[in-house]
C-alpha cells in the first residue's frame, strides 16, 4: 500500500486539476537567525527571534483569506528545562533522549494507529517512546483555511535502552522519523536530542500566540532560526512552513528537478557504515516536498553520514571558485574535487542552518538574497534578511556585517566565538589531500592522445543532413552566421509559425520542447557581464559513494566546455586504448527504419541491455552515437535516445556509474545542446553540424575565415549559448544544468513522456513514439529517395521558420495578410479588414495556432441583436499596443500609436525607453502606460507621476529571461536624451530586474512604485509558460492590480533565435492557466487579466476573453499598419519603412498614420462585437471567463494534433457561479498606512508655497519606500527640477526599510542616522540621500556595514552620501546620480551610463560590469576587482585622476564629511594631495570619446546633435 | 544577406543596355549588350532580404529570390543556378520574357526603384549554360509509366521535364513543325534567340523526353487513341484561340491576327521559305493591342522595313507611376516602353477601331474614334471618326480560350464558360487520366504561371500514376495573384 507523502497529507492544496498543478508551486521569504555567545541559553533569544520574525511580517504573504499566512516557524535547541516540566513522564539526561512535534491525522483512531506504528518503527531501530505529550495550541488565532488543515499535533520523546548520545542518537532518531514518515505518512517537523522545530501554517504574528510553548520562559536556547514564509499559493500546508530540521531557506533552487534525480541515481551507490542500511530510508527525498525541504533532507544526510554541517553546505552551495583568481589552491581542490561528488544546487539562496550547536548562514554564488548581520558587546548576534528587525541599542552594535556572495558566517555557541569564513574553509580544505587526489586520478582531455582529423565528402554531408531534416535555412541562419562570429545569430519580430505540437510539417523533437526560464520567483542571470560566477566546465565518468570520498572519486575526465568537437568525442570514445582510464562504450543509435515505431521502442529497449552490460563489464563513458545511420538504419532522435538511456540509468540505479557523451547528428542549434544536456548529458558533439560548417567554408559560402576557426566558433557559439539559456532559468553553472529538465512538451504525450523523460510536464498531451518514428521516417525518405533525379536541384528542404517561404511552414503574416491589413486600414475598408481577417482565422484554423482549434459555440445563449451589444467606443478601451520603446521604434512609429490610442481612449505603451518631458505633459502625444523594465530607462518620478498605468516587466514573450542591448549605433542623440545616456554609446537592459529576485522584492517594487503615482494601476507582464498560474497568484498577492499574460511569440527588437522559437509557450496555455488558478486560490476578484501575443483579430479577443482576459494588447499588427512589412531586421537599424529604425533617411520613408491606426482598432471592436452579439452577450465584460462557450470537439483530423488534449485549457476544476472570473474589487494597498502621510503632512509648507520645511522622525525596517510618496506629492505639485535642494529635509533615525528614498525628486534630502536595507535611492531622481551611522555607534563606520544591495538602481540624478560599507551592486544603471561610500560588495557600478561614483574603501569583484557611462574614484582600487572582459577589451580604463576629476572628488569628498561626518574622508581630505595619488579613475572608453567629441563640437559652435559629429561619435564608438 | 545596408548605398536600378536602335533594327538578334557582371552583382546586393519576401510570393514559381539574390551578390554561380532550378525549369525564358511580378511585388518597391530581379535571374542562368553547369539529370530507373504531353509551350515542356526526371516516359506533341509553342512562333528573335530553346530541349531530349513535332492530335491521332495509348495525358495547348475584332471590314485582306503573323515571322527568321508571308515591308502597319503582342509585332514590323507603325489602344494610357488603385505589392498596369516601342512607330491611345477600310478586297485604313467610357463601358464618341491609311492590319487583342473542339468532341472533357479546360484542385479534368496546365486550363496568362502549372501537374499526375510523389507543387489551379 503506498502512503501519502505528509506534504500532501497536511495540505489543501487540491490535486492537479485543469491546468493547475500542485508541483509548481514555489516560494520565497524573510528569515532569521538569533545565537548569543555567552554560552548560556535563555528565553531572551527565543523572543528575539519571535519579534525579527514579526518585523519580517512584511516579506510574507497572506491570502485569499487575510488570517491565514504562508508560514512561519522557528527552530531551537531543546528546550531541557521546560520540556522536563511540562513533559508529564520522566525523561533521561538532557542529551539522552529526542524529542520533536508530530503532525498527526487529526481522526483519533488513525493517530492512535500510527503512534502504536511509531512506537513498533522505534522497537526495531533501537530506541523507546518515553511518551507522548499533547502540544498546547490556540487555533482560534489561526484563518480558516489554516484551521481547517490544521493536524493534531502532539510531541514524542524517544530514549535509547543503552544510553546513547549525541550523533549516535541523532542517527538513530533520523532513521526513525525517515522511516515513520516513509511508512506510516506523518509528518515530524524534527525529532533530535538537539533542537527543535515549531512551525506552521501561521503569519509570523500567529506563531506564539499559536504556540504558547513560546511564550514560557523556561523556554531557553542559544540559538534561533526563524524563518516567514511567502507562497505563490494559498493552500496551506503545514509540514512546508520552514525551517526544515537543520536550515531555513530564502530562495528558490533552480535546479531543483536534476538534483533530486541525480540524488534518486545515487541512492543505490549509497553507504554508510554509520547510518546502517539506507534502503529502508529510500527514497532520501520525500516527494512533494519544496526545494528547500529536498535540500534539508541531503543536508542532513551528508551531515548525519559523517561530514560537518559546514562541509555539508559547501558542497551543496559551493562558492564561484571557478574563475576566482586569488582563491587558496586547498579550497579550490576541496571545490574541484567535490564537484565530482556532487553537483551545485544552484540557485538564488540564502540559506540559515545549525546542528544545534552551530549556526550559520551562507549566500549563493551570485549572492541574490540579503542577509544582514549585528553583533553586541555582550555576544548577541542577529542575522536576518534585512537590518532593524530587532530594536537594539546602537550603543552595544560592535559589528554590522551582512552575507555576501558564496560565503559563509558561523557562530559556534559553545566555544562562544564567531568563525570566519577563510577560518572554516580553510580547515575543512585541509582535511584531506582533495589536490593530490585530483592530480593522480583526474584525466584531462588535452592529455588524451590526439586523433587525426577526417574529412567527409560533401555527397556524405549532403546526405546525411537530409537524414536530419536540415534546411537551407538551418545553414544560412542558424549555422553559418555561428561559423562566422562565433555567437548566436539573432532575429527580430517574434514568431508567428506553428508550434510543432499542431505544425503539419515533420519537426525535430527537439522542436517539442519549450525551455523554462525564470520569472518573479527566482531571476535570470546575466551570463556575459556576470559570467564570473558562471561555469561551462563540467566532469564526465563514474561518480563513487556520495558518502565516502575516496582518491577514486576523483578518476573523471574533466572538460572546460560542454560541446565537444570531432578529434575531442573521438579521444573519448578510443580512451580504452590507454590502460588504466577506463573504457568507453559507443552506443549504436540506430534502428531498422521500416519497422517503424515498433522497431524505434525495440531497438531502444535493446540498448537498455547493451548499456547494462557495458556498466557490468565496467564500462566509465557511454557514447549515443546516430553516426552511422545508413538505407536500412536510421538515427534515434538523439534527445530520445539520450533521455531514455538517462531515465533507465536513473531507474536501475546506474546512472551515476557512467558519463554520457552525445554524438548527435542532430543538434544545429543552441536549443538542441541545451536539451540534451537538460536531460542528462555531460557533453555534446555536434558533427554534422561541424561537418556542414567545414563544408560551407570549402563551398566558399562562409568567407573570409579557416575551417579550423568555423568549427571553433561552432563550438564557441553552441557553448555560450547553452550558458544564456542556463541563465535565463537562474542557473549558473553546467553540471547542475544537467539533468534538470528545465524544460516543458508541448504536444508530446504523457505516457510517451513518462516513458523517456520521466518528470517533464506535458500539459496537453499529443504524439507519442508513432509520430516520432513517422516524423523520423519522412527525414529518412527524403535522404534516400527513390529517385535523386526528381528533386536534383533541391539540395535541402528550404526551411521558412525565420524568413517566409512558400513551401516552408505558414506564417500568420504572410504577404497576403500583410497586405490586407495594410489596404483595408489605409482606405477604411471593413470589407477588405474581414478579408484579413478570415484569413488569419482560416489559417488559424488550419493548425496555425492553439486558438485556431476551438470554435466558439453559438447558440448556447440566444443571440442578440447587435444593437444591444455595447458600442465600438467602449470596446477598444480594453485595447492597448504593446511595449515598443522609442528607441526599438522610430518616433514617428511610436507617436502615432500613441495619437492613435489616445484618440480611442485607450491605451499605448512607452517600452523601456522613457518619455520626453514634452511628451509626457502632452494630452494627445503621452503613452498611458510606463513601462518600468530591467533597464530602468527613463524612469523618473515625473515618469512616474504621470502614468495611467505602471507596467513592470518581469519577462518578454520573445526573449523571457533575458535582457537587451541598444547597440551603439541606434542610441541617437534623442534617444540617449530620453534615456538619460550618451549618445553613441551602447546601451544595457540586464536579464533581471536587480530589485527583484524573488516574489517578496517584486512585492516590494509595486509598493514602491505605487507610492510613486498611488493612482495608477501596477502591471505585471509575464510570459506564457508551465506554472505561470502559481506565479499569477504570487503575484496577485504580491499587489499586482493587473497581471499581463504575454505569449511566448510576441515581437521584438532583437532576440537570440533560440529565444524566438524555443522559450515560453502560447498565451491561449498562460492565461488560462493563470485564470485557474488564481480562480482556485480566490484571488482573480482582485486583478485585472491583460493578454498579449500575436493577437491580430476579434477572434482571437473573443477567444481571449472567454479564456479569462479582460485587456488586450496588440503590437505586430498596429505595427503592421503602420507600415511594417516584417523585414524582421529591426536589430540591424535598416528598416526600410521607417518604422523601426533611427535613421534619418529611412524615418523620412515613415507612411503611418494614426487613423489607420485608429480603423484598424474600430475595425476589430466591431468584429469584437459581431461575435458578442452571436453568442449572445452584451457587453464583453460579460463574456470574460466563460470558456464553456468554447468548443474543441471539432474533429481534429490532423495526424498530429489527434492526441491533442485540449480539455485542461476550457474544462479546468469546476468553479460555482457566483465565483468571480473578472476583477470584482481592488487590492487592499494599504496606502493609508504609509510612512510617508506623517512627512506629506509636515511638509505642507513646502508642497504648497515651496518654502523650506525640516522635519525630524524616528524610522524602524517596516518603513519601506520611505520618500516616494512625498517626492510623488512634489513632483505633482512643481514637476521636475523645480524645487532647489534640500527644500524638504527629513531627519530620521533608525533602521530604514527597503527602498529608501526610491524615486525621490530634486529639493527633498533624506538624512539618516542608523542604517538601511536593499535598495536605497533606487529610481532616485534629483533627491539627496544621506546615511550615517548612530552617533552612539562605538564601531568604525568604515569597516561596517550601512546599507544594503543595489542602491541607487536606475536613479537618474541627485547624491548620496553613505558613511560605511554597502552591499553588492552599488549604482547598478545609475545615469546620473553622484554618490559616496566607503566601501562596496560585488558587481558594483554595473551597467552604469553616468554619473559619479566614489568609493572610499574595499571593493567586491567584478566592479564596472557592463559599465558604459559615468566616472568612478576608487580608493586603491584593485585591477583583479574589474569586470576582467571590460579591461581586457579596452572598454573601461583605469588611471590617475586629471585635473577636473580631482577638483569633482575633492568638492564630493568636502560634502561627504559635511554630511556624514566620515573619518575616512576627514583623513584623505587631510592629507589631500597624497591620499590623492591613490585614488583610481574608471572611465569607460566610448563615453570618454563620445563626451569629448561633443565638448569639442560646442566649443567649436557646432550642434553637438548634428549628422556631422554623429558621425564622428559613430566613427569611435564602433571602434 | 550579405549586405544588410546595400540598398542604402546603391539607390538605383542599372539594367542591362539595349544596343542602340540604328543598328539593332538591321538584325533579329536581341536587343540587349552583353551584361556587366559587377552591376549584377552590386544590384543583387541591393536586395534586402526580407523577412517576408514579396517577390517570392508574386512570382508564382515561388523563386528563391532572396537566396540567389545572395549568391549572385556573392559570386556563388554554381549555387545559384542549382538554387534557381529548384523551382524554375526554364530561368533563360522567364528570365527573358517575364514581365516580372516579383519586381513590382519587391519591398524595395514600396520607396525605392526595386531590384532588378529578373536581369538577376537571365544573368545566373546563361553564365550556367556558358559554364556548362547545366547538364541533363537522367533518372536512375523508370517507372514503366507513360504520360502524352499534348503543347511544347512552356507548361507543357516544364511538366516534361519534370515527369521524366521522376521516371516516367513521357512523349512530347506539338502540331507546329518546331517544337517550343509559343515560345518558338510567338517570340521574335530580338526578344529570345531561339539557341536558348534549342540548347533547353537537348537537355530534355537527353532526359529522355521525346519530342514529336507536326503531330496534331485530334487531327492526326484522336484524343481518345491517345488516352489509350499512355497511361496518362496533359493537355497544355494554351489559350490559342485569339480574340477577334467584329466590326465591318473583318474580311479584308491584310486584317490579320498578330499570332499568325508573328509565327510566319519567325519562321522566316529561322530560315524557312515560306509561301505568301504576311509581310510589313514597305507598308503602314496599324497594330490593334497595346500589350506584349502588340510591341512584338511592332519589332517585326520595324525589322521587316514598314514605313510605318501605328499602335491603336483603346483605353487610356496607362500612367507611368503606381496608380492608387493598385498599390503595392499588386501587379499595376503602368505605360511600358518595350524595346520595340524605342524603335520606331506611335502609340494612339484612346482609339476605337469602328471599320476596316478597304479597296479591292484589300484594307486600306482603319476607321477610328475617340474612345468615351459610358457607364464603364468604351464606345466610339460620335463624331470623332477619322480613317488612318494601313496596308497591313495586326489584330494583337489577347486570346479567349483553348482550342478545344476536338478535344472535348474526342476525349469528352468539358470547357468552363471562359473556354478553358475544366479541372479539380489537381489538375485533373473530368476524363480519367487527362490533366490540363498552363493556358489551357488558366486561360492567357503570364509564362511563369505556365512553367509553375507544368511543374504542379506534373506532381499530380505523378501522384496519379504512383500513388505518391516526391514532386513538388508549387500553385493549385485556383491561386492567384494577390489583388484587391
Amino acid at each position: 500500500m503506498s502512503v501519502l507523502s505528509p506534504f500532501e497529507r497536511f495540505s489543501t492544496a487540491p490535486a492537479k486539476t485543469g491546468l493547475y498543478d500542485p508541483a509548481l508551486d514555489k516560494d520565497a521569504c524573510g528569515l532569521a537567525m538569533v545565537a548569543t555567545l555567552r554560552g548560556t541559553a535563555g528565553h531572551d533569544i527565543i523572543d528575539t527571534a519571535l519579534t525579527a520574525l514579526t518585523n519580517l511580517e512584511h516579506r510574507g504573504a497572506v491570502g485569499s483569506d487575510a488570517g491565514t499566512g504562508d508560514g512561519a516557524g522557528i527552530l531551537t535547541q531543546i528546550p531541557d528545562t521546560f520540556l522536563r516540566a511540562v513533559a508529564g513522564f520522566e525523561l533521561p539526561e538532557a542529551g539522552y533522549y529526542a524529542a520533536g512535534l508530530v503532525f498527526l491525522p487529526t481522526d483519533a483512531d488513525e493517530a492512535a494507529r500510527a503512534k502504536a506504528g511509531f512506537e513498533n518503527i522505534a522497537a526495531e531501530e533501537n530506541l523507546t517512546v518515553l511518551g507522548w505529550r499533547e502540544v498546547p495550541v490556540r487555533p482560534e488565532v489561526l484563518g480558516d483555511l489554516a484551521r481547517e488543515a490544521q493536524p493534531t499535533i502532539e510531541q514524542v520523546f524517544v530514549g535509547t535502552p543503552d544510553n546513547i548520545t549525541g550523533i549516535e542518537l541523532e542517527r538513530r532518531a533520523f532513521r526513525l522519523r525517515k522511516r515513520s514518515e516513509r511508512q506510516l505518512g506523518i509528518y515530524h517537523p524534527s525529532l533530535s536530542s538537539r533542537t527543535i522545530v515549531y512551525k506552521g501554517m501561521v503569519t509570523t504574528l500567529q506563531l506564539e500566540p499559536f504556540y504558547p510553548d513560546l511564550s514560557d520562559e523556561r523556554f531557553a536556547s542559544t540559538l534561533a532560526l526563524v524563518h516567514s514564509r511567502f507562497s505563490t499559493n494559498t493552500f496551506p500546508s503545514w509540514p512546508l512552513a520552514h525551517p526544515f530540521r537543520m536550515i531555513a531557506h530564502n530562495g528558490e533552487i533552480n535546479t531543483v528537478k536534476g538534483n533530486r534525480n541525480w540524488m534518486r541515481a545515487r541512492e543505490a551507490q549509497l553507504a554508510s557504515d554509520v547510518l546502517g542500511d539506507l534502503k529502508q530510508l529510500s527514497p532520501i527525498i520525500t516527494p512533494s516536498g519544496s526545494d528547500s525541504a529536498s535540500f534539508d533532507e541531503v543536508v542532513e544526510l551528508l551531515y548525519l553520514a559523517g561530514r560537518s554541517l559546514p562541509h555539508a553546505m559547501m558542497m551543496m552551495i559551493p562558492e564561484a571558485w571557478e574563475k576566482q583568481t586569488d582563491i587558496e589552491p586547498a579550497r579550490k581542490n576541496f571545490y574541484d574535487y567535490h564537484s565530482m561528488l556532487m553537483e551545485p544546487w544552484d540557485g538564488p539562496a540564502a540559506v540559515i542552518f545549525t546542528d544545534g550547536s552551530l549556526v550559520g548562514a551562507t549566500l549563493d554564488r551570485n549572492g541574490l538574497r540579503p542577509g544582514r548581520y549585528v553583533i553586541t558587546d555582550d555576544g548577541l548576534v542577529v542575522l536576518a534578511s534585512e537590518i532593524g528587525v530587532v530594536n537594539i541599542d546602537p550603543a552595544k552594535i560592535v559589528r554590522k556585517g551582512r552575507l555576501q556572495p558564496g560565503r559563509m558566517f558561523i557562530a559556534d555557541t559553545v566555544s562562544g566565538r564567531l568563525i570566519d569564513d577563510d577560518e572554516i574553509k580553510s580547515e575543512i580544505a585541509a582535511q584531506e589531500p582533495w589536490g593530490e587526489w585530483l592530480e593522480q586520478n583526474r584525466i584531462r582531455l588535452e592529455e588524451l592522445p590526439e586523433r587525426e582529423h577526417i574529412n567527409h565528402s560533401a555527397s556524405s554531408v549532403n546526405r546525411r543532413q537530409r537524414t536530419f531534416g536540415y534546411t537551407t535555412e538551418d545553414l544560412r541562419v542558424l549555422l553559418a552566421p555561428m561559423a562566422k562570429t562565433g555567437a548566436e545569430p539573432v532575429g527580430a519580430m517574434g514568431s508567428d509559425t506553428p508550434i510543432a505540437a499542431i505544425s503539419n510539417r515533420p519537426r525535430v523533437l527537439f522542436d517539442y520542447f519549450v525551455q523554462q526560464f525564470a520569472q518573479v520567483t527566482n531571476p535570470p542571470l546575466d551570463s556575459i557581464r556576470e559570467e564570473v560566477v558562471t561555469s561551462l566546465s563540467t566532469s564526465i565518468g563514474p561518480e563513487g559513494n556520495l558518502l565516502k570520498a575516496t582518491p577514486q572519486s576523483a578518476q573523471q575526465i574533466s572538460l572546460s566546455f560542454p560541446v565537444l568537437s570531432n578529434d575531442d568525442v573521438s579521444k573519448i570514445k578510443h580512451i580504452d586504448e590507454k590502460p588504466g582510464l577506463g573504457t568507453a562504450f559507443t552506443v549504436e543509435g540506430l534502428y531498422r527504419v521500416d519497422g517503424g515505431a515498433e522497431a524505434l521502442a525495440a531497438r531502444i529497449r535493446e540498448i537498455f541491455e547493451e548499456v547494462d552490460q557495458a556498466i557490468a563489464e565496467n564500462a566509465k563513458y557511454l557514447i549515443l552515437s546516430d553516426r552511422d545511420s545508413n538505407r536500412e538504419l536510421a538515427p534515434i532522435p538523439s534527445l530520445l535516445l539520450t533521455s531514455a538511456v538517462h531515465h533507465h540509468l536513473i531507474r536501475t540505479g546506474q546512472r551515476t556509474k557512467v558519463g554520457l557523451v552525445i554524438e548527435a547528428g542532430d543538434v544545429r542549434e543552441v536549443h538542441h545542446v541545451a536539451a540534451l544536456i537538460g536531460y542528462g548529458a555531460a557533453a555534446v558533439n555536434p558533427y554534422l553540424a561541424m561537418e556542414s560548417c567545414e563544408q560551407m567554408v570549402k563551398d566558399g559560402l562562409i568567407e573570409g575565415i579557416s575551417i579550423e576557426k568555423a568549427s571553433k566558433n561552432l563550438i564557441k557559439g553552441l557553448g555560450k549559448g547553452v550558458l544564456k539559456i542556463m541563465s535565463k532559468m537562474g542557473i549558473s553553472t553546467v553540471s547542475s544544468y544537467s539533468g534538470a529538465q528545465v524544460f516543458e512538451a508541448i504536444g508530446l504525450s504523457q505516457e510517451f513522456v513518462d516513458t523517456y523523460f520521466t518528470g517533464t510536464v506535458s500539459q496537453l498531451g499529443g504524439i507519442g513514439i508513432e509520430v516520432i518514428a513517422e516524423e523520423n521516417a519522412a527525414r529518412h525518405r527524403s535522404a534516400y529517395p527513390i529517385d535523386e533525379a526528381a528533386n536534383v536541384h533541391q539540395e535541402l528542404e528550404v526551411g521558412g521558420e525565420y524568413s517566409w517561404r512558400r513551401e516552408g511552414p505558414s506564417h500568420l503574416f504572410n504577404p497576403e495578410t500583410i497586405f490586407k491589413l495594410q489596404h483595408s486600414t489605409r482606405t477604411k475598408s471593413m470589407e477588405i479588414f474581414r478579408d484579413y481577417t478570415r484569413a488569419i482565422d482560416e489559417q488559424a484554423e488550419n493548425l496555425m495556432t492553439l486558438r485556431g482549434l476551438f470554435t466558439l459555440r453559438n447558440g448556447v445563449r440566444p443571440a442578440i441583436d447587435i444593437e444591444e451589444v455595447e458600442p465600438i467606443s467602449e470596446i477598444v478601451k480594453r485595447f492597448s499596443t504593446g511595449a515598443m520603446s522609442y528607441g526599438s521604434i522610430s518616433k514617428e512609429a511610436h507617436e502615432t500609436l500613441a495619437i492613435a490610442m489616445n484618440r480611442l481612449g485607450a491605451k499605448s505603451n512607452t517600452g523601456e525607453g522613457g518619455e520626453d518631458v514634452e511628451r509626457l505633459l502632452d494630452p494627445t502625444r503621452r503613452s498611458a502606460i510606463k513601462q518600468v523594465a530591467s533597464g530602468r530607462f527613463g524612469v523618473t518620478s515625473m515618469y512616474l507621476t504621470h502614468a495611467d498605468d505602471i507596467q513592470i516587466k518581469m519577462a518578454q514573450g520573445a526573449k523571457p529571461g533575458e535582457g537587451g542591448q541598444l547597440p551603439p549605433n541606434k542610441v541617437y542623440p534623442w534617444i540617449a536624451r530620453t534615456r538619460h545616456s550618451t549618445a553613441g554609446v551602447g546601451l544595457i537592459s540586464p536579464p533581471p530586474h536587480h530589485d527583484i529576485y524573488s516574489i517578496e522584492d517584486l512585492k516590494q517594487l509595486i509598493f514602491d512604485v505605487k507610492r510613486a503615482n498611488r493612482a495608477a494601476r501596477v502591471h505585471v507582464k509575464l510570459v506564457s509558460q508551465v506554472g505561470i498560474g502559481t506565479v499569477a497568484a504570487g503575484v496577485a498577492k504580491a499587489k499586482a492590480d493587473v497581471i499581463l499574460v504575454s505569449g511566448f511569440d510576441g515581437g521584438t527588437g532583437a532576440s537570440p533565435l533560440n529565444s524566438l522559437k524555443h522559450a515560453g509557450t502560447p498565451w491561449e496555455l498562460g492565461l488560462a492557466e493563470a485564470q485557474q488558478t488564481l480562480m482556485l486560490n480566490g484571488l482573480r476578484d482582485r486583478v485585472t487579466v491583460q493578454v498579449d501575443g500575436q493577437m491580430k483579430t476579434g477572434r482571437d479577443v473573443i477567444v481571449a476573453a472567454l479564456l479569462g482576459a479582460e485587456e488586450y494588447g496588440f503590437a505586430t499588427a498596429p505595427l503592421v499598419v503602420e507600415g511594417c512589412i516584417m523585414m524582421r531586421v529591426c536589430n540591424l537599424d535598416t528598416c526600410p519603412v521607417g518604422v523601426a529604425t533611427q535613421n534619418p533617411t529611412l524615418r523620412a520613408r515613415f507612411t503611418g498614420q494614426a487613423d489607420h491606426v485608429v480603423n484598424f482598432f474600430e475595425f476589430l471592436a466591431q468584429e469584437v462585437r459581431e461575435y458578442l452579439a452571436a453568442l449572445g452577450f452584451r457587453t464583453l465584460e460579460e463574456a470574460i471567463g466563460h470558456s464553456e462557450l468554447l468548443d474543441m470537439n471539432r474533429a481534429i483530423s490532423h495526424w498530429k494534433a489527434d492526441g491533442l488534449d485540449l480539455s485542461p485549457i476550457l474544462a479546468g476544476p469546476a468553479f460555482g457561479p457566483n465565483e468571480s472570473r473578472v476583477r470584482a474589487t481592488s487590492q487592499d494597498h494599504e496606502l493609508e498606512k504609509h510612512f510617508d502621510h506623517k512627512l506629506i503632512s509636515a511638509a505642507q509648507a513646502a508642497l504648497t508655497e515651496g518654502k523650506p520645511v525640516v522635519i525630524d522622525l524616528p524610522i524602524t525596517n517596516v518603513d519601506q519606500a520611505v520618500g516616494t510618496m512625498l517626492g510623488n506629492e512634489l513632483t505633482k505639485a512643481f514637476g521636475a527640477e523645480a524645487l532647489p535642494e534640500g527644500t524638504i529635509t527629513v531627519n530620521l533615525t533608525g533602521a530604514a526599510g527597503q527602498s529608501f528614498g526610491a524615486f525621490v525628486p530634486k529639493g527633498i534630502k533624506l538624512a539618516l542616522s542608523g542604517d538601511s536595507n536593499d535598495y536605497v535611492g533606487k529610481g532616485l531622481s534629483g533627491g539627496t540621500i544621506v546615511v550615517k551611522p548612530h552617533s552612539n555607534s562605538p564601531f568604525l563606520a568604515e569597516e561596517n556595514i550601512i546599507a544594503g544591495n543595489v542602491i541607487g538602481y536606475g536613479a537618474t540624478s541627485g547624491h548620496m552620501f553613505l558613511r560605511g560599507i554597502v552591499g553588492e551592486r552599488f549604482l547598478v544603471r545609475n545615469s546620473g546620480v553622484e554618490a559616496v561610500t566607503e566601501g562596496v560588495g560585488d558587481h558594483a557600478l554595473e551597467y552604469m551610463t553616468g554619473g559619479v561614483a566614489v568609493i572610499l574603501g574595499r571593493t567586491g569583484r567584478n566592479l564596472g560590469a557592463g559599465m558604459s557611462g559615468g566616472v568612478a574614484y576608487v580608493y586603491k582600487l584593485r585591477g583583479d576587482r574589474v569586470n576582467h572582459e571590460s579591461l581586457a577589451a579596452g572598454e573601461l580604463s583605469l588611471g590617475a585622476l586629471e585635473a577636473a576629476d580631482a577638483t569633482k572628488l575633492k568638492s564630493l569628498l568636502e560634502r561627504h564629511l559635511q554630511e556624514t561626518g566620515s573619518a575616512v574622508a576627514e583623513r584623505i581630505l587631510g592629507n589631500w594631495e597624497e591620499e590623492l595619488a591613490h585614488f583610481v579613475r574608471v572611465l569607460p572608453r566610448d563615453y570618454a570619446a563620445v563626451l569629448s567629441i561633443r565638448e569639442k563640437a560646442i566649443a567649436g559652435g557646432v550642434d553637438p546633435d548634428s549628422e556631422s559629429v554623429w558621425s564622428e561619435i559613430l566613427e569611435v564608438t564602433r571602434g | 544577406m550579405a549586405d544588410p545596408r546595400g540598398f542604402l548605398k546603391v539607390t538605383e536600378r542599372e539594367t542591362a543596355k539595349r544596343r542602340p536602335v540604328a543598328i539593332r533594327i538591321k538584325d533579329w538578334r536581341e536587343v540587349y549588350e552583353e551584361r556587366d557582371q559587377a552591376v549584377v552583382r552590386t544590384q543583387a546586393g541591393r536586395c534586402m532580404d526580407c523577412g517576408v519576401p514579396f517577390c517570392h510570393q508574386g512570382c508564382p514559381l515561388g523563386n528563391l529570390i532572396p537566396e540567389w539574390n545572395d549568391l549572385t551578390w556573392r559570386d556563388q554561380g554554381k549555387s545559384a543556378i542549382e538554387r534557381l532550378h529548384q523551382t524554375n525549369n526554364f530561368p533563360e525564358f522567364t528570365g527573358r520574357l517575364c514581365p516580372a511580378p516579383c519586381e513590382q511585388a519587391c519591398v524595395l518597391g514600396i520607396n525605392q526603384p526595386a531590384v532588378t530581379i529578373k536581369e538577376v535571374e537571365v544573368s545566373i542562368i546563361d553564365q550556367a549554360f556558358d559554364k556548362g553547369w547545366v547538364e541533363p539529370h537522367m533518372p536512375e530507373r523508370m517507372t514503366g509509366k507513360t504520360v502524352a504531353v499534348v503543347g511544347s509551350g512552356p507548361a507543357g515542356l516544364a511538366a516534361a521535364q519534370q515527369l521524366a526526371r521522376a521516371g516516367h516516359t513521357v512523349a512530347v506533341y506539338e502540331r507546329d513543325d518546331r517544337i517550343g509553342g509559343l515560345l518558338r512562333y510567338g517570340i521574335p528573335d530580338f526578344k529570345m534567340e531561339k539557341t536558348h530553346i534549342d540548347r533547353r530541349l537537348a537537355q530534355l531530349e537527353a532526359e529522355g523526353v521525346r519530342f514529336r513535332a507536326g503531330v496534331n492530335i485530334g487531327v492526326d491521332i484522336t484524343w481518345e487513341e491517345l488516352n489509350s495509348r499512355y497511361d496518362a495525358v496533359l493537355v497544355a495547348t494554351g489559350a490559342t484561340k485569339p480574340r477577334d475584332l467584329t466590326i465591318p471590314g473583318r474580311e479584308l485582306d491584310g486584317v490579320h491576327y498578330a499570332m499568325d503573323y508573328l509565327t510566319q515571322g519567325n519562321k522566316a527568321v529561322a530560315g524557312d521559305s515560306l509561301e505568301s508571308q504576311i509581310h510589313a515591308q514597305g507598308k503602314h502597319v496599324i497594330v490593334l493591342g497595346g500589350g506584349d503582342t502588340g510591341a512584338d509585332c511592332i519589332g517585326t514590323a520595324t525589322r521587316q522595313g514598314a514605313l510605318s507603325v501605328t499602335t491603336l489602344a483603346i483605353g487610356k494610357q496607362p500612367p507611368t507611376e503606381r496608380p492608387a488603385g493598385q498599390p503595392w505589392p499588386t501587379f499595376p498596369t503602368l505605360f511600358e516602353v518595350a524595346s520595340a516601342h524605342e524603335e520606331f512607330g506611335e502609340r494612339t491611345y484612346l482609339a476605337s477601331t469602328v471599320e476596316f477600310v478597304g479597296e479591292n478586297g484589300k484594307v486600306t485604313g482603319v476607321k477610328v474614334a475617340e474612345t468615351e467610357f459610358v457607364d464603364g463601358k468604351r464606345l466610339p464618341k460620335a463624331g470623332t471618326e477619322k480613317v488612318i491609311p494601313a496596308d497591313l492590319v495586326l489584330l494583337a487583342l489577347g486570346f479567349t480560350g483553348v482550342e478545344g473542339d476536338t478535344l472535348t468532341a474526342q476525349s469528352g472533357a468539358e470547357l468552363d464558360s471562359r473556354g478553358n479546360v475544366t479541372r479539380d484542385g489537381k489538375y485533373a479534368t473530368n476524363v480519367d487520366g487527362v490533366f490540363v496546365a498552363g493556358d489551357a486550363g488558366r486561360g492567357q496568362s503570364l509564362i511563369v504561371w505556365a512553367i509553375a502549372e507544368g511543374r504542379a501537374a506534373a506532381a499530380a499526375i505523378d501522384e496519379y500514376l504512383e500513388g505518391t510523389t516526391e514532386l513538388p507543387f508549387p500553385v493549385k489551379p485556383t491561386d492567384r495573384p494577390i489583388s484587391i
